[in-house]
């Protein structure tokens, strides 16, 4: 038995929506990873907690919370239409569920790798005529990247399995919204299509587990990086 | 190139307070952990923003917390060398060095690559990452980082705190061959060791709870009996210049003073070189009578000029011998007993194992 298209469209879809999702988080969680280690300012457990809120919630609940926010009758969901964005039944809002789903996992990670970042070494980096800016780039980022790599293959692994969110954000119209995990509750429904649904488990699986594998790996080559201190 | 500055700050169970200059040579800075000496250094290279103050080299301010003008470190071209070596873990030790060549300003006079390698002994670590190195080579290369950068000074924090005797050895001829050498470079140097400060500090600044207790040029505070608490009883004694004369086959070697000669067992250093000796206060016995038939043979007359009680049952007294000044440290009893007093004539019995190897240098 072979993948039918609408498998493949499911897969193509998920891949599409995971690489959206993980590449416009990096940067802000990255900037949330660097709050959280290294700054103190008021509401810090606040921010913190809100990071981490998605991995406690139900996800259906996150994605109702969306719906409401930016569902064509919410003020937000108005305000973006107007210049053309549609989030809710849309790609795009299954690209925003992921990021938000993703985000806890990215920050984590980060998080630990600027921690392990000893501060002295960017003092000495500055005392040798580093800029900011030089600091960040020569030092505190060649330390960092393999943690950054490891939160990003862990949120791209969160963003290609997520389902609740995104199944009560964007429904599950397929070639539209339907991503893997949403095509796989959808074959599980009618009569006859358990064969293709164990086909997309496969692919789903394989996906997530070469994403593990990849982020163990990095994470280990963290470690010996900075226990080179 | 003189460093002046004047600082206060505040910390939760002490207040530091303190002004003074640095120029040419090794200016060190002496006292226990928590003394403040750090956040002194600290405060020069930018690293920490004292309460109020004023630093600046040699009439450009790097700090003026009235005017609100504080140079960033990266600005002030001051290297500093820090007693955890802070090599770049993800960097070999090429590296590392280039790191610091990367930022030495475009034109600006200093060593270069070669000649950090040569001088510290880096030829063959080039391709080593910083993780496989013994503390004294990371110190080593710490030091080269800093060098290439081209600074203006250096500021060094404990250094050698973290090394142990053989290691210290290892490092301490580079120091005193940066001194000497070619470039001359000014070095506020940090330090708890006595050791290391009498071998390497021309100038000698004493801090006690933030507040600065004597400074001067080296050979003088080091003989002032005030300093001896400061310094501690076992640590302190005066530092004196020698030139080496002679080598004996058994070892012992002839050295002279402004007072005479010496002879001294272990003595490394060349004929004709100048060597300081370290001559601890309680290795120095007084007699007020030439001694006989002692087997120590370094005998030297001397005149006392100053007697300076100390808390305990100890007398720290300052001693004339030709153009040096020497500390003894004796007993309250001994002083009343031996009738001890101002400009009195005695003779100092200096113990053969008084000097060190290690504190021979130059």
């Amino acid at each position: 038995m072979t993948p039918d298209a609408a498998a493949w469209d499911a897969l193509r879809l998920s891949l599409w929506v995971a690489v959206w999702a993980t590449v416009l988080a990096i940067p802000l969680a990255l900037w949330v990873a660097w709050l959280l280690a290294r700054r103190e300012f008021w509401g810090k457990s606040l921010l913190n907690a809100a990071v981490h809120l998605p991995l406690v919630l139900p996800p259906v609940v996150t994605g109702y919370l969306l719906l409401m926010a930016f569902g064509r009758t919410a003020p937000l969901g108005r305000a973006l239409d107007a210049i053309g964005l549609q989030l809710a039944f849309h790609w795009s809002g299954a690209v925003l569920a992921a990021m938000i789903m993703g985000f806890p996992l990215m920050v984590r990670a980060m998080r630990l790798a600027i921690e392990a970042v000893d501060p002295k070494l960017e003092d000495a980096a500055a005392s040798l005529g580093a800029s900011r800016a030089s600091v960040f780039g020569r030092v505190t980022l060649p330390l960092i990247l393999p943690g950054i790599l490891a939160g990003t293959v862990m949120g791209f692994a969160k963003a290609m399995g997520e389902f609740g969110a995104t199944i009560t954000f964007v429904a599950n119209i397929p070639g539209q919204t339907q991503t893997l995990p949403s095509a796989i509750w959808s074959a599980l429904q009618i009569p006859g299509g358990e064969g293709q649904a164990v086909i997309m488990v496969v692919m789903a699986s394989t996906v997530a587990i070469a994403a593990v594998l990849l982020s163990e790996l990095l994470a280990r080559r963290v470690a010996a990086r900075i226990a080179g201190a | 190139m003189t460093l002046s500055l004047s600082l206060s700050h505040r910390f939760a169970d002490f207040a530091l307070d303190i002004a003074l200059e640095a120029g040419p040579g090794i200016t060190a800075l002496f006292g226990r952990s928590g003394a403040g000496k750090t956040t002194v250094i600290n405060a020069v290279g930018g690293l920490l923003r004292p309460d109020s103050g004023i630093i600046s080299v040699d009439g450009e301010v790097l700090l003026d917390t009235a005017r609100g003008i504080f140079i960033p470190p990266h600005k002030r071209r001051l290297g500093t060398v820090f007693q955890d070596a802070r090599l770049f873990p993800h960097l070999n030790v090429a590296q590392n060095l280039m790191f610091g060549a990367r930022y030495a300003p475009k034109g600006s006079v200093g060593p270069e690559l070669s000649d950090v390698v040569t001088l510290l002994g880096l030829e063959d670590l080039q391709t080593r990452a910083p993780a496989t190195l013994s503390g004294g080579q990371k110190q080593r290369v710490a030091l080269g980082r800093a060098l290439l950068s081209h600074p203006r000074m250096l500021l060094m924090d404990e250094p050698l705190a973290s090394l142990d005797a053989p290691r210290k050895q290892e490092i301490l001829p580079f120091l005193e061959r940066l001194r000497d050498g070619p470039l001359g470079l000014p070095i506020l140097y940090v330090s708890h060791a006595v050791d290391e400060i009498a071998r390497l500090a021309d100038r000698l600044v004493l801090i006690q709870n933030g507040q600065i207790q004597a400074q001067g040029p080296l050979f003088e505070v080091m003989s002032n009996p005030a300093a001896v608490p400061l310094l501690g009883v076992r640590e302190a004694g005066a530092v004196i210049e020698a030139d080496v004369i002679a080598h004996g086959a058994d070892g012992i070697s002839t050295l002279r003073i402004s007072a005479g000669e010496i002879e001294l067992p272990g003595v490394q250093a060349p004929i004709g070189a100048r060597v300081r000796l370290r001559v601890l206060a309680q290795d120095v016995i007084l007699s007020l009578t030439r001694p006989e038939g002692l087997s120590s043979v370094n005998v030297l007359p001397v005149r006392i000029e100053d007697i300076h009680p100390g808390d305990g049952p100890g007398a720290a007294i300052a001693l004339r011998a030709g153009n040096d000044r020497l500390l003894a440290r004796v007993t309250a009893r001994a002083v009343v007993e031996l009738g001890l007093s101002r400009g009195m004539q005695c003779f100092a019995i200096l113990k053969a194992t008084t000097v060190a190897p290690g504190s021979i240098g130059r």
